[in-house]
């Protein structure tokens, strides 16, 4: 859109292009405004409350708001709104004002209907959010806070371990102070009633609270948990194709990438599995997250298999830390074995399996216990499938990421209809099976990271009726992920019985 | 080393003594996603394009495509649309970079297209007046763009914005055949008639789904005393 910009009452002003009919003023895409400041607030003005609702602690675009441009205009000129460029110049380059992307084989341009801007600038890797180009500007809201209700009772009755009420503590502890707390727990610690405690003393205090995980997953298991023990408060959930968005929730439960939408929200954030993909590897979500808290904030960091970075600072004591190293149900992690199985990749190409693992695999059959066999790569999860399959009789199937089936699949493990089950690295996270070992085939293979293997191996002995699950690692030469890996563990286990 | 136009991972481009040459050419594609394309060769309709290979056998007669044959048993659209060529199978993942495209605005994405329509199409395109398919202005203003103009810029730089669309309509992608087909005020005017007169037309569309959209501006430019009619389009 075209906006101009002029002086009223000796401040810089500007509206959309159609709103002014004075021929002097030259129309530009917003990009191109001088840099404009704040409207005083009027307080005498009268406000939308939805829109406020709406608005406040978000960046959206026009195309966003289910308002007239009318509308809008008038709360800016009032002051209880504010525009932003989307896309902004910098000294190498274009930065976009949404989610921080400063790649600039990001940014593309076309010949703008809008703008009438033969290169038009834009955003490409948030567009799946809707576009941020230099003609649209990024609205938030600057007039009178959202107040929230103070009933904010947690009804649990449920008990936490010793090494939860330790972490628990700590929460509660850092709430309403700034700074950092990582709580490094080992998988099958139970994180979530960690959380409690402590997310119910900051709502009580007023503050804000969000909980990011990567995936949406999670975010579908988490909200029907919290609305449970929060019945009185305000929740949210966010991801892509969600519809509670017009809510402003004082508990906002997300995915990371619909952070890119949130400014200023939070004053407590949870970072759920720092060390997973997309948010240790994507800058922008990493961005999106600074932007979306206020500027005292308390970061809360989840992990079972912390960075080396994160481990580093917490070791010089920049980063605090609290450790849960036993599981909730109080038994050791499993701990993997290893399995010289010989050159498996040669002998997948004969479309065999080494003896040690199909010894394993008819075993595990007759055991009658449900296992997951992580492989390598998508492209030999099918053939490694009929070769299994040609050995023992139970069912076998494969999941990967893009398989349509997904989730049905993943169900279908869980009731027991698949007894075995062979997979990618997609499942290594957040799935929970009881009666279930893990094995990895070719856990030499340089996909399997030390977070990785570890993270597979606690899939193992989750539930409290059997807590000991089997881990193997079938391999062709131990490689360095596979022994700190396993060296992670019994440090782990170590600790616990301390 | 290139980055993929829809999915941002790296990738090595394949090299070949074909592509070298220019007889063939491959999307700004990786290799994970080109595999979900599937190009439109062989056997196919000779009216709109469409590979036999892909419905039931009932649904053909010589070498025609049923839907086809009902139009041209239609005296007032028989022989509008000469022909239509297609690049791809409209499939789930095309559907989904089409979407991204046209819902979310990426506009540099239908460039993954450009050189394979640039190459296919050229027999066709040649000494053609390229008209790509317009939208109404309030769509056009929506997104920012016309996809089927960007498109159309693969084949010629030269393209010409010969056609007008008038009224706001329901998006097509929302109605069913027969709505699609009894539309009854044609929504296309032809701008400048003069340059259409005696030409040899070649529209560009994204999808070809139906033949609706293809045939109302097809007619309103036979009426200009076009010469004939055909179109091209990235989805069949």
């Amino acid at each position: 859109m075209r906006f101009v910009s002029f002086l009223l009452n000796n401040r810089l002003t500007i509206a959309p292009e159609r709103f002014m009919k004075d021929p002097d003023l030259k129309p530009v895409p917003f990009s191109e405004l001088p840099e404009i400041e704040p409207q005083p607030l009027n307080s005498a003005y009268k406000f939308d409350e939805k829109l406020k609702q709406l608005l406040f602690g978000k960046m959206l675009l026009l195309d966003e708001i289910p308002f007239s441009l009318e509308e809008i205009h008038e709360h800016y000129e009032n002051g209880y709104l504010g525009y932003i460029a989307g896309i902004m110049k910098t000294k190498y380059g274009w930065k976009c004002n949404r989610c921080g992307n400063e790649k600039d084989r990001l940014f593309a341009s076309f010949s703008c209907f809008r703008c009438k801007n033969e290169k038009c600038v834009y955003c490409r890797n948030c567009i799946m959010m809707g576009r941020v180009s230099m003609c649209t500007p990024l609205l938030s809201w600057t007039g009178p806070k959202v107040k929230w209700d103070s009933e904010n009772e947690l009804v649990w009755q449920g008990e936490l371990s010793a090494g939860q009420q330790v972490a628990s503590d700590r929460f509660v502890e850092s709430v309403g102070k700034r700074g950092e707390l990582l709580i490094w727990a080992v998988c099958g610690a139970g994180k979530t009633e960690v959380l409690f405690k402590g997310i119910e003393k900051a709502l009580k205090m007023g503050l804000r609270v969000c909980i990011a995980t990567p995936r949406t997953d999670v975010v579908l298991e988490l909200t029907p948990r919290l609305k449970a023990v929060f019945p009185n408060t305000v929740i949210a959930c966010y991801y892509g194709g969600s519809e509670e968005r017009e809510i402003p929730a004082q508990l906002v439960i997300t995915t990371t990438h619909q952070l890119y939408r949130f400014k200023h929200a939070f004053n407590v954030m949870v970072v759920d599995e720092v060390d997973a993909f997309p948010y240790s590897y994507d800058q922008t979500l990493q961005h999106a997250v600074s932007c979306a808290v206020q500027h005292e904030h308390l970061f809360i960091y989840l992990s079972a298999t912390p960075s080396r970075k994160m481990k580093k600072a917490v070791k010089q004591g920049q980063l605090s830390c609290v450790k849960i190293p036993i599981r909730f149900h109080g038994f050791p992690l499993p701990e993997p074995k290893m399995v010289w199985s010989g050159e498996w990749k040669k002998r997948l190409e004969r479309r065999k399996l080494p003896p040690a693992f199909v010894a394993w695999i008819k075993e595990q059959a007759a055991s009658r216990r449900r296992a997951m066999i992580f492989v390598s790569s998508v492209s030999i999860i099918e053939k490694v499938t009929t070769i299994i399959q040609k050995h023992v009789d139970v069912s076998v199937d494969f999941v990967h990421a893009e398989d349509p089936l997904r989730k049905q699949k993943v169900e279908q493990f869980r009731q027991g209809e698949i007894q075995l089950l062979v997979t990618t690295t997609i499942l290594e996270r957040g799935v929970t099976v009881p009666f279930l070992d893990v094995a990895v085939l070719g856990a030499d293979h340089e996909v399997f990271t030390e977070s990785a293997l570890v993270q597979m191996a606690g899939r193992a002995g989750r539930s409290k009726d059997d807590h000991i699950g089997q881990v193997l690692f079938f391999h062709y030469g131990k490689s360095l992920s596979m022994l700190s890996a396993i060296h992670h563990i019994r440090e782990m286990n170590k600790e616990a019985k301390l | 080393m290139s980055y993929c136009l829809f999915c941002h991972v790296s990738y090595t481009d394949t090299w070949s003594w074909a592509s070298l040459l220019g007889l063939s050419s491959a999307p700004l594609l990786c290799q994970p996603c080109e595999r979900k394309l599937t190009l439109i060769q062989g056997d196919i309709c000779r009216i709109c394009g469409r590979s036999f290979s892909l419905f039931p056998e009932e649904y053909r007669q010589g070498d025609c495509c049923y839907d086809c044959i009902r139009w041209e048993e239609d005296e007032e659209w028989k022989g509008v649309l000469q022909q239509n060529r297609s690049l791809y199978v409209y499939n789930d993942f095309l559907k989904e970079v089409i979407a991204k495209i046209k819902y979310r605005g990426d506009a540099e994405l239908i460039k993954a297209f450009y050189p394979v329509a640039h190459t296919n199409m050229k027999s066709i395109s040649q000494n053609a007046v390229i008209v790509p398919i317009p939208l109404s202005n309030e769509r056009q203003y929506e997104r920012g763009f016309n996809q089927a103009e960007l498109f159309a810029l693969s084949m010629n730089r030269n393209v010409n914005l010969l056609l007008n669309r008038k009224t706001h309509e329901e998006k097509q992608s929302k109605k069913t055949r027969n709505e699609r087909m009894e539309k009854k005020n044609n929504p296309f005017v032809v701008e400048e008639p003069s340059k259409v007169n005696g030409k040899r037309i070649v529209l560009v569309d994204d999808v070809y789904t139906t033949g609706t959209t293809l045939r109302y501006a097809a007619k309103v430019l036979i009426e200009a005393k076009a010469k004939n009619v055909s179109s091209i389009t990235l989805a069949r």
